[in-house]
């Protein structure tokens, strides 16, 4: 297990927050974050290559904040993949088996078998220089697995890459993590943590804003930023009316007085409503239901989405509802059209500021 | 800027003015020595006796000074320190002193009432009127392009992938030996024969710790001095022929594009 202990750094225009982090065997952990939150910093304290101010850094009990970079068996993928551009790509994936004193037959068969894992085998004679993104990303990968590191670090592995390789190499990711790798992947995409990873960690300005489970932080976000940067897209600044409430089930307002119910703790404090776009049910009149919710709209636009189409209605404020192509088909939906929204108020979710 | 073509023009008129007051007299000497004097020259056990011991002397500082200045270069291009700037400066002295002063420095450093110059006789090594002197004169003053040239050639080497060999589990030994030096290759080599070239062409400093044995540029002054532009010109064509052939070589060997190594 990796464990940060209120590991903290400072730069002159930057500072990392006291961080504690627990990471288990076989963890596939993203830190997701806008560029400049601090998550680089992170993969850089935990591969050794910046020393923390403050905390220590466990792996499998043992204290590694101090211990060199090459004894430390964390291996980082860096975002500009740093492949050696004088040697070819044999060269660069046999580079960490040089050490380990291995026959040279062994070493090329070594060398063979990660190639074939990561599909790079029929790029073993070539330069660096000349291999595309995807391929880069591939060595950079089998390079590292070559050290076998106990953790693998990969930074904004994803990026620069266009739709069909960015598919490709997360079948590989997943397929390192299967084998067993413990992994801590590094992103601003957070489409990328909900479909690669078992835990998420949020940071933002140098601050771990949260952590868990993709669902208990995409579902559960403790913070306005953390909702809308985990693709929440019905949020809404809202106040309350005071006096308004009682008995769990609250009233607040958003945009110009639209009035929206939700259950939750009595305050008068100002903050946010999110509200998932899978839980509003479209109707076209107003129908006796479980939805407490019930708001008059005009449709606005219309997109498609993957296989439904996301519409985008005109209520005070601007709902984005997901729907099936069938629904659309059904309620014969096209911009302009009223329509009503419909929604409990348990699928409401108040976040304070 | 200048963009229409009689300014163009102009700048090609004064550039070429430059190469021709670099070319001509070098064009002058070689055509002014005939054939037979070309042949005389080399034959002379003397002027070959001269070139070899120049040639191997400069070479030798190179690779013996080189030790270190090579360490140095990459102390100086990856580590910060309090006084780097006036390491820097120190190692930059021997370009702006006269190398006669420079020689006469190194005297005070190595002639036999010194405590290196004894110990170097206790070991059989003699500086002043030796090879040792000469090597060690010529390494003084070219001593700076190899440093230079090696420190910016580290310099440009991304720390990045120095990073990315420690933690591929290399040690710092096994990452300057394979990832840095290889990178910084060209400039390195660029250093040696540049320091090697300056090296060559070394004479106030020589002629102070040993006008004997007679390196090159000596000799060239010492033909002159006694016989005239019509001795001294034919060895130094001779000499600046074989100079020219090993630093054209060099710098097509040095030049050549790293290519990946396989197997």
């Amino acid at each position: 297990m990796l464990y940060l202990d209120h590991v903290s750094v400072s730069f002159p225009s930057f500072r990392l927050e006291p961080i504690s982090l627990a990471v288990e065997n076989n963890d596939y952990l993203t830190l997701l974050g806008v560029s400049g939150a601090g998550k680089t910093v992170v993969l850089e304290l935990l591969a050794g290559l910046i020393k923390p101010d403050g905390g220590r850094i466990l792996l499998n009990g043992t204290n590694i904040t101090h211990q060199k970079i090459q004894e430390r068996r964390i291996g980082l993928v860096y975002q500009d993949l740093s492949l050696f551009p004088h040697l070819s790509v044999k060269n660069n994936i046999a580079f960490p088996l040089r050490r380990k004193g291995l026959s040279k037959d062994r070493l090329l068969e070594r060398v063979k078998e990660l190639a074939a894992e990561t599909e790079v085998s029929h790029l073993l004679d070539r330069s660096p220089g000349t291999l595309s993104g995807g391929e880069a990303q591939r060595v950079a990968l089998a390079r590292t697995l070559a050290a076998d590191p106990e953790i693998l670090l990969l930074d904004e592995p994803l990026s620069n890459l266009d739709v069909k390789l960015k598919a490709d190499l997360r079948k590989l990711l997943r397929r390192i993590h299967q084998s067993g790798k413990t992994m801590i992947h590094v992103t601003h995409d957070y489409m990328e943590a909900a479909t690669l990873s078992n835990k998420v960690a949020v940071i933002q300005n140098g601050r771990l804003l949260q952590h868990g489970s993709p669902e208990e932080v995409f579902r559960h976000p403790r913070s306005a930023f953390v909702a809308h940067f985990s693709g929440v897209k019905n949020l809404f600044p809202c106040r309350h009316d005071r006096g308004e409430g009682g008995e769990g089930l609250q009233t607040a307002l958003v945009g110009d007085g639209v009035r929206i119910r939700y259950y939750g703790e009595r305050t008068n404090e100002p903050g946010f409503l999110m509200i998932p776009e899978q839980e509003i049910i479209l109707s076209e009149e107003a129908v006796e239901s479980s939805a407490v919710n019930q708001l008059r709209g005009t449709i606005r636009e219309m997109n498609l989405a993957g296989p439904g189409v996301e519409v985008i209605i005109d209520a005070g404020v601007d709902f984005v509802v997901s729907i099936s192509r069938h629904s659309q088909t059904a309620l014969q939906l096209e911009a302009g059209k009223g329509i009503w929204l419909n929604f409990k108020a348990s699928s409401v979710r108040f976040i304070g500021d | 800027m200048i963009s229409d073509w009689k300014g163009t023009l102009f700048l090609a008129g004064l550039g070429g003015l430059i190469l021709l007051f670099i070319v001509a007299p070098l064009a002058g000497m070689l055509l002014n020595t005939s054939g037979s004097q070309y042949v005389e020259t080399v034959a002379d056990a003397e002027v070959r006796r001269s070139i070899r011991l120049t040639l191997l002397s400069s070479f030798a500082g190179v690779m013996i000074f080189g030790l270190a200045a090579i360490p140095l270069a990459y102390l100086l291009a990856r580590k910060d320190f309090p006084g780097k700037g006036i390491v820097n400066g120190v190692v930059a002295l021997p370009v702006v002193i006269p190398h006669s002063a420079a020689g006469i420095a190194l005297m005070g450093v190595v002639s036999r009432n010194t405590f290196l110059g004894q110990a170097a006789e206790g070991a059989g090594i003699t500086f002043v009127g030796g090879v040792a002197g000469i090597v060690v004169a010529m390494a003084f003053v070219s001593i700076p392009f190899l440093v230079h040239a090696a420190r910016d050639g580290f310099a440009a080497v991304p720390e990045k992938l120095e990073k990315a060999a420690l933690n591929l589990g290399a040690s710092p030994w096994r990452v300057f030996f394979t990832i840095t030096l290889p990178l910084a290759k060209r400039q390195v080599l660029t250093g040696m024969t540049m320091m090697w070239a300056r090296g060559l062409s070394e004479f106030g400093a020589v002629i102070i710790i040993a006008y004997h044995p007679m390196v090159t540029p000596i000799l060239i002054w010492e033909r002159f001095a006694s016989f005239g532009l019509s001795h001294a010109r034919p060895v130094a064509a001779v000499f600046m022929i074989i100079c020219l052939a090993i630093f054209v070589l060099m710098r097509i060997l040095s030049g050549k594009k790293p290519e990946s190594r396989h197997g």
